[in-house]
């Protein structure tokens, strides 16, 4: 086995999971606390992506971009929540289906209108645009800014939820709505900070794959679908099920993208492992929710008191 | 009052049908989504050679009917429905997308119409399934990349790994280079397509493998994404890169603004150049840089070709698009001034042409553009016109 590939790979699925962290942890936020379901967090990440894009164009420099994304993004966020989110609690979440699915569209189409189709190429400042070595590996030095980027951020949103004065009533929003409430609790406000969180949280994960991959319209609902996926995996509405779960599903499809056509090699003629290998590996994160499904149906880290 | 203006428009109609009939064009390529850059090439490149023809065929007025697949094969489909049965069009060309063009072709076909590809030549359509009424006015998918195997060849590389997207045409680029190439493959990964914008696997892998190229196809904007992280990953410099319609007009802009100089010198095989040398390119290029301040992409070149393609055929009828067999035989002697000079239709309806060598460089003026360099295939016809039973 070759261990420089091995632990390059693994370092490539680590990277993807912290992308998948940034976006699963205001979706549980926002589903595990709040009870929303928001197909309309994929927009957030685009928003984001262009946003933080354009101000990185107009000032030409990458740090003043994320800095000023993230008043941004808290301001975008809070009055989506206002304007449109806020009617939709009481109501089932097929109708928060709906309505977000129609958020959706509305942004794509706002995002046409703005920045046209074509998209946003952001570059990246030269000193984080090369490879480092790390020893006998050389990897890019950016992916290794997003890997520190999102452990940071992920030890912020810990001591945010678990020490804090805002986190506290975030848990006790989450666990009783009415009590908390009735304890004095500003519910309302509470949910429009929890939700501008997110969509900063969704917004920082769209910026800064952006130097890697060009914001696109759309970009959002395919890290969406994955970021379902790793809530599912790790229990919904629990931060700590969404780191874990998100690390495992990015090596997982990582590994499998990368050594599941060399493992079927072994026993299958090359023609029909070359064509089951892709097939196979975009399907590995599904089989592995549908396994997990199966024998922890609230997910492999429920929250305390859930389920 | 208004009853009479009614009278009067419907005899003025009657009197003015005869004399200007419309040859309805219908057109369909991706005008929305991210990759709509390449349709918007296409349509300006269609609009110029209108503007040449002086908007007429012989006494008919042109009319092109724009449909927007939205770079999904139902989408597409569903688009060449409405233009085949809604619109009435005569004709039916564009398709930048093998998968689309795979969909929507038996419509246009059961309905006994013309339909030419501007773009997408996939395997089936060239072989086996090869129709009388479908023509493409671009190229076989393989054509190119086994130019591209036989470049590689001449420039010694001797182990090659290749990326590409796991689709139609995809797979026909990566069977088209395998076909020529006469080194050692170590490695190949087919990707999701088109979601997939991460390539850190592959890169990794490529790396590890030290072959002595890589071989890449990512049209539209997802090439630049990929040439940008081959550069992040320290590839660049390494590991020479070779691709198939992956650098173009339109990812080159982007590029040179973007100020990665890295990608000046790279190599790739085309049928067509903005510096071929002939009249009719001259002319083409001349004005589309006058008109749209931007070099023509092949996307462009080809949409150009196929309307003067048309032109020609509806030209040799006089105008009567009932007469299929007179524009077939039209269509099949090709008897036009291409863009790509002389070249001859095969039995299977798809070029025999010359393929070339280019190579990004840097013009007269400082823009990023490609310069054509020797013909690497001559008169080439694809392999799967043998497959095909029309003589």
């Amino acid at each position: 086995m070759d261990y420089v590939l091995l632990t390059e790979q693994f370092l490539n699925g680590f990277q993807l999971g912290i992308i998948l962290f940034l976006m699963a942890a205001g979706l549980t936020l926002v589903f595990g606390i709040m009870d929303l379901v928001n197909l309309a967090h994929g927009s957030m990440f685009m928003i984001g992506a262009f946003v933080g894009g354009t101000i990185t164009l107009v000032t030409g420099s990458f740090i003043v971009g994320v800095v000023l994304m993230i008043p941004a993004m808290l301001i975008i966020g809070i009055i989506v929540e206002m304007t449109t989110l806020r009617t939709l609690y009481p109501r089932d979440h097929l109708d928060h289906v709906l309505a977000t699915f129609g958020l959706i569209l509305f942004f794509n189409e706002a995002t046409r209108l703005v920045w046209g189709p074509e998209g946003l190429v952001v570059p990246l400042p030269d000193f984080l645009d090369g490879t480092v070595a790390l020893g006998a590996i050389t990897y890019p030095v950016y992916r290794i800014v997003i890997i520190a980027v999102g452990l940071l951020v992920a030890l912020g949103l810990y001591i945010l939820v678990s020490r804090t004065r805002i986190g506290m009533l975030i848990r006790a929003g989450a666990s009783n709505r009415t009590m908390a409430g009735a304890l004095g609790v500003n519910i309302p406000l509470l949910f429009s900070i929890v939700f501008g969180i997110g969509a900063v949280l969704a917004g920082l994960a769209g910026l800064i794959i952006t130097p890697i991959t060009a914001a696109q319209i759309g970009m959002g609902e395919d890290v969406l679908i994955l970021a379902f996926v790793v809530i599912v995996i790790g229990g919904i509405g629990s931060i700590r099920g969404a780191f874990i779960a998100s690390i495992v599903t990015g090596v997982i499809d990582t590994m499998g993208r990368s050594f599941l056509d060399v493992f079927l090699l072994l026993f299958l003629p090359e023609n029909a492992a070359e064509s089951a290998g892709p097939a196979l590996s975009s399907m590995m994160i599904y089989i592995l929710m549908a396994a997990i499904l199966f024998f922890r149906p609230q997910g492999l880290f429920p929250p305390k008191g859930a389920g | 009052m208004l009853k009479k203006m009614l009278g009067t428009a419907a005899a003025l109609t009657l009197l003015a049908s005869p004399a200007a009939a419309d040859i309805k064009i219908g057109f369909v390529t991706t005008l929305t989504t991210p990759v709509a850059v390449i349709g918007k090439d296409m349509r300006d490149a269609v609009e110029l050679a209108v503007e040449h023809l002086g908007g007429k065929i012989g006494d008919d007025d042109i009319e092109i009917v724009y449909a927007d697949d939205e770079f999904n094969s139902q989408k597409g489909k569903q688009a060449t429905e409405r233009l085949v049965l809604r619109d009435n069009v005569d004709i039916v060309t564009g398709y930048i997308w093998s998968n689309v063009l795979l969909a929507s072709a038996p419509v246009v076909l059961n309905a006994d119409k013309i339909l030419i590809s501007a773009n997408a030549g996939p395997s089936p359509l060239a072989g086996a399934q090869c129709n009388a009424n479908f023509f493409n006015i671009a190229w076989q998918n393989d054509q190119t990349p086994m130019a591209l195997g036989e470049l590689l060849n001449q420039q010694g590389v001797k182990s090659l790994y290749l990326v590409a997207p796991n689709y139609a045409a995809g797979q026909n680029m990566v069977a088209g280079v395998e076909r020529t190439f006469k080194g050692k493959v170590v490695g190949k990964d087919m990707t999701v397509w088109p979601s997939q914008r991460d390539w850190s696997a592959e890169l990794s892998k490529v790396k590890a493998a030290k072959p002595d190229g890589v071989f890449t196809f990512y049209p539209g904007p997802a090439g630049p994404a990929f040439i940008k992280q081959y550069q992040q990953a320290g590839l660049e410099g390494q590991v020479p890169l070779y691709s198939v319609y992956t650098l173009d007009s339109i990812s080159l802009p982007l590029f040179q603004k973007a100020g990665m100089e890295t990608v000046l010198g790279t190599k790739m095989t085309q049928f067509w150049a903005p510096d071929l040398d002939n009249a009719a390119n001259k002319k083409f290029v001349g004005d589309f840089r006058k008109k749209y301040g931007r070099y023509p992409s092949f996307y462009a070149a080809q949409s150009y070709d196929a309307i003067n393609y048309i032109a020609s055929a509806v030209a040799a009828v006089d105008g009567d698009m009932n007469d299929t067999d007179g524009l077939r035989a039209a269509l099949k002697k090709a008897d036009f001034d291409s863009v790509r000079g002389k070249f001859t239709m095969g039995n299977n309806h798809f070029p025999i042409q010359n393929f070339y060598e280019r190579t990004v460089v840097k013009d007269a003026d400082g823009n990023w553009t490609t310069a054509v360099g020797k013909a690497v295939l001559t008169n080439h016809q694809d392999p799967y016109a043998s497959q095909c039973k029309m003589k």
